[in-house]
C-alpha cells in the first residue's frame, strides 16, 4: 500500500508538469507568416479512394505554392454537429483557410464560418454558401456515364451490375443514374442493383455489401464508397469492376476496368492562391470533364480498343458541350418521362435529384 | 507462495477513492508507453490534450457540451447497474428520446403556447427513453429474458428508426433530398449560456444530486440497494422486487431519453446524422469509474468529455493517427475494470506452509 501511495504521489507531481509542457506548444503559432490551410477528412488518406484524392489535392497545394503555405489535416472526423468543434479549433488556431471534404460538415461549417468572417471556408458537395463560405464539387456523373458504357460492354446482354452505394442523397443517386444511362446505352436490358451501406467509409461494410451483391448473381461491381474493398471482393470472385474516386486499377489490378476519378489539385491551388491574393470571392464551383476536376482513369488492358474509342468519342462530345448525360429523353423507374426529348435538365434539378432512372433496381426511401 | 482474492465484507472508503484514481493514472502510464513507441512525447501529448479540453473557457464549454449527455446517461445506467440490471441500451434510449423530442418540436409547435414547446419536448423525450428501457425491463421481470442482449439490440432499432425518419417521412422538403429534418422553430431551441454549452448542464447536475439524495435518504433508495446486493433478503423483507427493478429501469431510461432530447433541442436543432455518437456506451465507463455514484458521475463525465475533446489534439497538434485518440479512451477502461476487482476483493498472499494454501 505504501509503495502504491508513493507511486501515486510521484504521478501527481508529474501531472502539473505535463500541463506546462503542453502550454508552450499551444502558444507557438504554427508556421510564421505562412498562409495556413487545414483539411477536415471523413476517412483516412490511406483509403486509396475519396480521402486519398482530397489529400493528393492538398499535396499539390504544397508542391505548387511551396514555402508560402502550410497545410495540415485531421482524419476520421464524424459528420454532424460535432464537426463544428474541430473546424472551430482550426479557425481559433489562426488557420486562414479550411476545407471540409464531406457533405455532413455543411451545417457545422455554416455555423463556424459565421463566427470567423476573416477565415476562408471551402465545403465539398454541400449547397449552402455565405460571404466566406464557398462550395466545390465536380460533375462526376459525366465520368460515371462513361464508365457505364465500359460496364455495359463487359457483361452479357441483360445481365445485372451491383452498385455498393453510401447514402441515398442526390450526389449518389445522380451517379447511379448516370452510370445506368451509360450502361443501357450499349446494353439496353441490363439492370443495376443498389445496396445502401449508410456509411462513406467502412471497409468491412463496403466489402460485405459487395459480397451480398455478388451472391445475388451480379456480373460486375461498381460503387460509391471511399475504399477499394468492393473492387477487391469482385476480383476475388474472378469478376471485373468499375472503380471510383481514384485510379483503383493501380491499387487492385486489371480487374478494375476503369475508374471515374477526382482531380482536386488544380482547383485547390487556384482557390488558395485567390485567397492569398485577396481576390477570393464566394462561389459554388461545379466543374466537370471539361475543367478536368473529374476524369476517367487509364483503361485496363482488358478493355477492348473499340470500346475505348467509343468512350473517348462520348467524352469529347461532353467536353465540347454538344451533349450531356441528363439531356432528354430520361425516364424514371416507372417509365415516366422526366426530361422530355430535346430538353436539358437544369443544374438545380440535378443537384436535388431524388429519383432513379429506368433500369435501376432499388429504392430511395430506404 | 500464492495469491488469493478474498471478498471484502465492506467496500473500504479509501479504496473507493483511490482505486479509480490509480486506475486512471495507470492507464495514462500504459498509453504513455504506446505514445513513446509512436515517437510522441507523452507529457507533451497529455499536456496538449489537457489544454484542448480545459485550457480556455471556449474549449471548456465544448467539454461541457459532451459532458452533459455523459452525465445523464452515466447516472441513468449507473442506477440500473445498482440493481445488477445490465442496461447497455442507453444509446438507443438517448436516440429514441431525441426522436420523440423532435416529433414534438416539429409537429406540435403550432398547437402549443410558445413557452410550453420546450418543456413538453423534454418531457416527452424523457418518457420515450423510459419506454424504450421498459422493453428489456418488462421482458426481464416477467419472462426473465436476458436484458443485456435486448437492450443492446434495441440500440440498433432506435438508430434505424431515427434514420428511417430523417431519410424518409420527416425529411426536410426544402433540403434538396439531403437527409435531415427541418430546423426546429426557435421556440424549441434550448438556450445556450456560452458557446454551445446549454442550460441542460444545470438540469443534469441538479438531477445528479437529487438522485444521490433519493438513493441514500429514501425508502425507495434503500430498497434499490437491498435488491441490488441481496435480492433474496430483500424478498424476505417484503420488498416487491419486480416493482423496484422496473421503476428503476424506467428512471434509468428517462435520464438517457432526456439526454437525447437535450442533444436535438440544444445542439443540432434538428434530427440528423450524428445523434448516435456513442454517449450511451461511454456512459458505461462513466458509471463504473464513478462507482455508480450519481454525484461522482457528474465529475467523471466532465473528465471523460475532456478526454474525448482533448483527444482531437492527439491528431491536430501531435500529428498522430486518429486511431490513437480512440485507443487512449479504450485504455482507460481496462485498468478501471481491473481496479474494481480491488474495491470488492482484497489480495491475500499465502505462503506455502500456511494451512490456507488449499483454498
Amino acid at each position: 500500500m505504501k509503495k502504491g501511495l508513493l507511486l501515486l504521489m510521484a504521478m501527481l507531481v508529474l501531472l502539473p508538469s505535463m500541463m506546462f509542457a503542453g502550454g508552450d506548444k499551444e502558444t507557438a503559432a504554427p508556421g510564421d507568416g505562412k498562409f495556413k490551410v487545414a483539411f477536415i477528412y471523413i476517412g483516412l488518406p490511406g483509403d486509396l479512394g475519396w480521402t486519398y484524392e482530397q489529400d493528393q489535392g492538398r499535396k499539390m497545394i504544397e508542391d505548387q505554392l511551396g514555402d508560402k503555405v502550410e497545410t495540415t489535416y485531421v482524419e476520421n472526423v464524424p459528420e454532424g454537429p460535432d464537426a463544428a468543434r474541430i473546424i472551430r479549433q482550426y479557425a481559433q488556431k489562426g488557420y486562414n483557410m479550411i476545407f471540409a471534404t464531406s457533405f455532413g460538415y455543411m451545417d457545422p461549417m455554416v455555423e463556424v464560418a459565421a463566427e470567423f468572417p476573416d477565415v476562408y471556408f471551402e465545403h465539398c458537395s454541400g449547397y449552402k454558401t455565405s460571404d466566406n463560405l464557398a462550395t466545390y464539387f465536380g460533375r462526376m456523373y459525366q465520368a460515371r456515364y462513361l464508365s457505364g458504357i465500359v460496364a455495359g460492354k463487359a457483361i452479357g446482354q441483360g445481365e445485372a451490375v451491383g452498385y455498393v452505394a453510401a447514402f441515398p442523397i442526390p450526389e449518389v443517386v445522380r451517379g447511379i443514374n448516370a452510370f445506368t444511362i451509360g450502361l443501357r446505352k450499349v446494353n439496353p436490358t441490363a439492370t443495376v442493383k443498389v445496396v445502401w451501406t449508410n456509411t462513406w467509409y467502412d471497409p468491412v461494410k463496403e466489402r460485405e455489401a459487395a459480397v451480398a451483391l455478388l451472391d445475388s448473381g451480379v456480373k460486375l461491381i461498381t460503387q460509391h464508397q471511399d475504399t477499394t474493398e468492393p473492387q477487391k471482393a469482385a476480383q476475388e470472385r474472378g469478376l471485373v469492376s468499375i472503380g471510383y474516386d481514384s485510379d483503383m486499377g493501380s491499387f487492385v489490378g486489371d480487374s478494375v476496368l476503369v475508374s471515374p476519378k477526382w482531380h482536386w489539385g488544380s482547383y485547390f491551388v487556384k482557390t488558395v492562391q485567390d485567397a492569398m491574393d485577396g481576390t477570393w470571392v464566394s462561389h459554388s464551383y461545379w466543374g466537370g470533364l471539361k475543367e478536368g476536376v473529374v476524369e476517367l482513369s487509364p483503361f485496363s488492358s482488358r478493355v477492348p480498343q473499340d470500346v475505348q474509342d467509343m468512350v473517348m468519342a462520348e467524352k469529347d462530345n461532353i467536353v465540347a458541350g454538344s451533349w450531356d448525360v441528363f439531356w432528354g429523353t430520361v425516364k424514371d423507374q416507372d417509365g415516366k418521362v422526366v426530361v422530355a426529348d430535346g430538353a436539358k435538365m437544369a443544374d438545380g434539378d440535378m443537384l436535388g435529384m431524388n429519383f432513379f432512372v429506368e433500369g435501376v433496381a432499388g429504392n430511395l426511401g430506404q | 507462495m500464492r495469491f488469493v482474492f478474498e471478498k471484502r465484507n465492506t467496500v473500504s472508503k479509501k479504496a473507493f477513492v483511490l482505486v479509480p484514481l490509480v486506475a486512471f493514472l495507470v492507464s495514462l502510464f500504459l498509453t504513455g508507453i504506446l505514445l513513446v513507441v509512436f515517437k510522441a512525447n507523452p507529457f507533451v501529448t497529455y499536456g496538449s490534450m489537457f489544454v484542448g479540453a480545459f485550457g480556455s473557457w471556449v474549449n471548456f464549454t465544448e467539454t461541457l457540451v459532451k459532458a452533459i449527455p455523459l452525465m445523464l446517461t452515466g447516472i441513468g445506467v449507473g442506477l440500473a447497474f445498482r440493481l445488477k440490471f445490465w442496461n447497455i441500451g442507453a444509446e438507443g434510449q438517448l436516440v429514441f428520446g431525441g426522436v420523440t423530442a423532435t416529433w414534438v418540436a416539429l409537429f406540435w409547435t403550432p398547437f402549443l403556447p410558445v413557452w410550453m414547446v420546450l418543456p413538453i419536448a423534454l418531457l416527452f423525450g424523457s418518457i420515450a427513453g423510459a419506454l424504450w428501457a421498459a422493453i428489456p425491463g418488462v421482458l426481464k421481470v416477467s419472462l426473465k429474458v436476458d436484458e443485456t442482449l435486448v437492450s443492446l439490440m434495441l440500440n440498433y432499432v432506435a438508430i434505424l428508426i431515427a434514420q428511417g425518419l430523417y431519410y424518409g417521412a420527416w425529411i426536410d422538403p426544402k433540403g434538396m433530398g439531403f437527409p435531415g429534418t427541418m430546423m426546429f422553430p426557435k421556440s424549441a431551441w434550448l438556450p445556450r449560456f456560452s458557446g454551445r454549452a446549454h442550460v441542460g448542464l444545470f438540469v443534469a447536475v441538479l438531477l445528479g444530486f437529487i438522485m444521490w439524495f433519493v438513493l441514500n435518504r429514501t425508502k425507495w433508495g434503500f430498497e434499490v440497494k437491498m435488491v441490488g446486493q441481496n435480492p433474496k433478503a430483500a424478498k424476505v423483507m417484503g420488498v416487491k422486487i419486480g416493482k423496484t427493478v422496473l421503476s428503476a429501469i424506467l428512471i434509468s431510461g428517462a435520464f438517457s431519453g432526456l439526454a437525447g432530447a437535450f442533444e436535438v433541442t440544444a445542439i443540432s436543432h434538428r434530427l440528423q446524422q450524428g445523434l448516435a455518437m456513442g454517449y450511451g456506451y461511454t456512459a458505461i465507463i462513466v458509471a463504473w469509474m464513478a462507482q455508480l455514484n450519481p454525484i461522482a458521475s457528474i465529475f467523471v463525465a466532465v473528465l471523460m468529455a475532456g478526454l474525448l475533446v482533448g483527444g482531437d489534439q492527439v491528431q491536430m497538434m501531435m500529428g498522430l493517427p486518429s486511431a490513437m485518440g480512440i485507443v487512449l479512451q479504450g485504455m482507460i477502461l481496462f485498468p478501471m475494470l481491473a481496479g474494481s476487482l480491488f474495491t470488492d476483493y482484497k489480495l491475500k498472499i499465502i505462503s506455502k506452509e500456511s494451512p490456507e494454501a488449499s483454498v
